[in-house]
């Protein structure tokens, strides 16, 4: 249908108050249940990606309490072994697959479109669909651990342990679903970013003008692109040996368990780099920012980038040095292992230089910087400890890991995200988050923090396996394992303030404006929150810091229909307009579809007929997706 | 913060063809995902081929006429497949809809050979690794096929009606072709080494 019902209305032939009326019009999202269900907008979609996975951080910091309060004196009774066994599993999981991924995805679905000037995320009903299905895959995980059939096999789930022979009942059959509702969700959100990366750049915004954050989300969408196929793999090899007989990880029948952990691995070690890469990308949008000057070494933090995203998929096998694989493999992912120190390095001394050079204002989110660099220091440097066979061999699965991997996860990750969210928290809101109560944070979860892992350390040197409930008194790990558990509450006390301070700036925040850190690129360029359209005019870029170059006057393309959802579409290197490119509007369909997957998925543990009669309903809600709906985003 | 207009967009066309389009660029994506998980289907494949005293284990060779007719059925299809292509890229919607009825009973013929060829196999998915390999490499693809029968099936279907006259429906279609050699390309090295590794 390529004759429009209605005449086609241009921004140019509004004036400005009736363009953002209009424009906000086009874009809105109703208020109330509808309009809740079938939004696209990149902006709720991500909000409720984060909000989502912070509750599943607190859930999982819970249970981080609850094992602390078992470990702090030898023999204690509290926890029994079979729900410590889920414990740590659900913790495990819930840390990795919904808090982890998800929110590092999530900043980039909300903060990408409008860092790069466009007006929602590529494919915005796929992006829908993703946050039903996590939200699903999550809720599932959670209520097998109300009803006590949560996972126990750890987040790895080695076979045999989580084989057919020794992982009775359900529990892996969850842990193997939950990891195909959270990738799917997760593989559909890289492609929408790797889309809206390449395609829906601002005009001007060539390869070199793109926010190191947003290359950032750029390298770790490929990394999930080309890593999470390999846990589903993994997975549904896992299920179908459970569920119907094949042989995969059964070697009396030809299988492998070794395969397992190499699949496994093989996605465990990006993963690592999927949750740390946006990171850094967080910690080079903070520092300029507050030091007033670009970054130092710009092209050389991208090119680390890309080299940690590349070298990410040759070190899993560190993870197995204790399985007895050849000696010459084992020198060869040794040698990888301590290689990826170098562009960690570079991107390090790069952050030092901008530091050094520039005039920092040591605001919250600065201050979760230094947090990040003296933490993730510490957790880099045993990380190359690690990396050599013989010490590794010393220190597997002991709590020195356990150290080595919270130090460079919170140290590496979770700080930047909390220093993130207080330098956003303005724009997702309009309301700046307290400077008090956030030095409190920052302090609190910064010394909480070395004080409950760096023992973990010594233990590990002394001895302490990872995943025993207990242990006995003569062992004299007790001492230093109440130190870690009293220290847990001054990190849970940080983080229940960061929580509080987050909700009370929601209503009594003070008002931020558009820019309130006067900082560089185009997300400050629009209204704090932004208009359901994020731009009313698409802005025309000049340089790698667009609000610096000129504080006062922001240059910008017309052109666009208002009527319609319409965005720009570039070209992939040098950023040329080429196309005016429609929108969808909001829909239920993405939310039917991802019920129709979650029936199929859930009750496909119970019976494997549940793939074919489930593809039926599935099928149908994706034809009602995609059957043209006769607007005037339609048109062509 | 004042604007200043410097450029003027409302001579671009109202939507994007060929690279220009997000939609192909997603459909590489996804080709890359897929091309992934294949790729990793193929390398337990050959782990498990390296670790075996002998390949196949416990069960003769698959029968070949099945995997082959489905090669060349696959192949031929890629003639049309093009032809296709290049009525949507000039908007012909007569041929298209030809086009689009043709890749329809391509993309059905095969799923109707793959029964034939899950029977030659000469191995059950529980028999062995060997056979739990070979049912999950035919399983995937057999699952790519059909998901893109039914793509073109709808888009056929939808060719046919008001919505057809559309040029994003041609943009669509083109989609639609690309995935298909998507699909038949991977198919390649999994004859490969379902019907000709354990001969070699």
């Amino acid at each position: 249908m390529s004759a429009p019902r209605s005449q086609p209305v241009n921004d140019t032939q509004l004036d400005s108050a009736g363009l953002a009326r209009r424009l906000s019009q086009t874009w809105a999202t109703p208020k109330g249940l509808w309009g809740a269900l079938t939004t696209v907008d990149h902006k709720i979609i991500g909000r409720r990606y984060v909000v989502t996975a912070l509750i599943f951080l607190a859930l999982g910091g819970v249970l981080a309490l609850l094992m602390r309060w078992q470990l702090a004196r030898a023999n204690n009774g509290l926890i029994g072994p079979d729900l410590y066994d889920q414990i740590f599993t659900q913790h495990g999981s819930n840390m990795m697959f919904l808090f982890a991924v998800p929110v590092m995805e999530a900043m980039g679905i909300y903060l990408v479109p409008l860092m790069i000037g466009t007006r929602n995320i590529a494919f915005p009903r796929l992006n829908a669909y993703s946050y039903w299905l996590y939200l699903a895959g999550g809720l599932m995980l959670w209520i097998s651990f109300a009803l006590d059939m949560a996972p126990d096999v750890g987040w790895f789930a080695y076979v045999p342990l989580s084989g057919p022979q020794f992982g009775a009942g359900k529990r892996s059959d969850i842990w193997a679903q939950m990891i195909t509702f959270t990738e799917v969700s997760a593989l559909a959100v890289a492609v929408e970013l790797v889309v809206t990366i390449f395609k829906q750049r601002a005009p001007g915004m060539t390869l070199q003008r793109i926010p190191v954050f947003v290359w950032a989300m750029l390298v770790t969408s490929f990394l999930i692109i080309l890593a999470m196929p390999a846990i589903m793999v993994a997975s549904t090899s896992l299920i179908l040996d459970r569920l119907v007989g094949t042989h995969f990880f059964n070697p009396a029948e030809g299988g492998d368990v070794l395969l397992w952990q190499h699949l496994f691995w093989f996605f465990g070690h990006p993963e690592v780099y999927i949750i740390f890469l946006p990171a850094t990308g967080m910690i080079s949008a903070i520092i300029p920012t507050f030091v007033r000057r670009p970054l130092v070494g710009r092209l050389g933090l991208v090119l680390a980038l890309i080299a940690t995203g590349v070298l990410a998929f040759g070190l899993w096998v560190h993870h197995m040095f204790v399985v007895g694989l050849p000696r010459l493999g084992e020198s060869f992912f040794t040698v990888s292992s301590m290689s990826i120190a170098i562009p960690a390095g570079v991107q390090i001394f790069c952050w030092l230089a901008t530091l050094w050079d520039g005039k920092p204002v040591m605001r919250v989110p600065l201050l979760f910087v230094i947090a990040f660099l003296v933490t993730f220091v510490i957790g880099g440097l045993t990380g190359v400890m690690v990396a050599s066979v013989p010490f590794d061999t010393q220190v597997h699965d002991t709590y020195f890991v356990v150290a080595h991997f919270h130090y460079v996860l919170i140290g590496g990750a979770v700080f930047p995200l909390m220093g993130a969210l207080y330098y956003w928290f303005p724009k997702f809101t309009g309301r700046l988050m307290s400077e008090r109560l956030g030095r409190w944070v920052v302090s609190l979860v910064f010394v909480g923090f070395n004080l409950t892992f760096f023992p973990m350390h010594i233990l590990g040197l002394e001895g302490m396996p990872r995943r025993v409930y207990t242990y006995s008194e003569q062992m004299g790990w007790q001492s230093l394992n109440l130190l870690s558990s009293s220290a847990a509450i001054v990190l849970a006390a940080g983080f229940a303030l960061f929580f509080i301070d987050l909700l009370r700036s929601l209503r009594r925040g003070e008002p931020a404006g558009e820019n309130p850190w006067n900082a560089a690129t185009l997300e400050w360029a629009t209204a704090s929150p932004p208009p359901s359209c994020n731009f009313v005019h698409i802005p025309v870029v000049t340089g790698a810091e667009p609000l610096w170059e000129n504080p006062e006057t922001i240059e910008v393309a017309e052109g666009l229909r208002a009527d319609r959802r319409e965005l720009l579409v570039t070209s992939l290197t040098e950023a040329r307009p080429v196309a005016r490119e429609s929108s969808p509007r909001n829909t239920i369909w993405p939310f039917l579809a991802a019920i129709a997957t979650t029936v199929m998925l859930i009750a496909s543990i119970f019976t494997p007929w549940a793939m074919v009669w489930g593809a039926v309903p599935l099928a149908a809600t994706l034809i009602g997706w995609f059957w043209p709906k006769g607007t005037p985003e339609d048109e062509s | 913060m004042k604007e200043r207009v410097v450029m003027q967009l409302d001579a671009l066309p109202m939507h994007g063809r060929g690279s220009d389009s997000p939609t192909m660029w997603g459909t590489l994506a996804f080709m890359l995902l897929e091309g992934s998980a294949f790729a990793l289907c193929i390398g337990i494949y050959l782990y498990l081929l390296v670790l075996a005293p002998q390949w196949p284990i416990g069960a003769l060779p698959p029968r070949w006429p099945a995997g082959t007719v489905m090669t060349v059925l696959l192949l031929a299809s890629l003639v049309p497949n093009y032809l296709v292509g290049r009525w949507s890229r000039e908007n012909d919607l007569a041929r298209v809809r030809l086009g689009m009825v043709i890749m329809s009973v391509l993309g059905i013929a095969p799923l109707i050979v793959r029964v034939f060829e899950f029977r030659s196999l000469n191995v059950w998915w529980d028999t062995n690794a060997y056979g739990s390999i070979l049912w999950l490499l035919l399983g995937l693809h057999s699952m790519h096929i059909a998901t893109d029968v039914a793509d073109t099936l709808v888009l056929g279907v939808m060719m046919f009606t008001r919505h057809g006259s559309n040029s994003r429906r041609m943009g669509d279609v083109e989609d639609n072709v690309l995935y298909w050699n998507f699909v038949v390309l991977t198919w390649l090295p999994i004859y490969f080494c379902i019907y000709w590794i354990p001969r070699l």
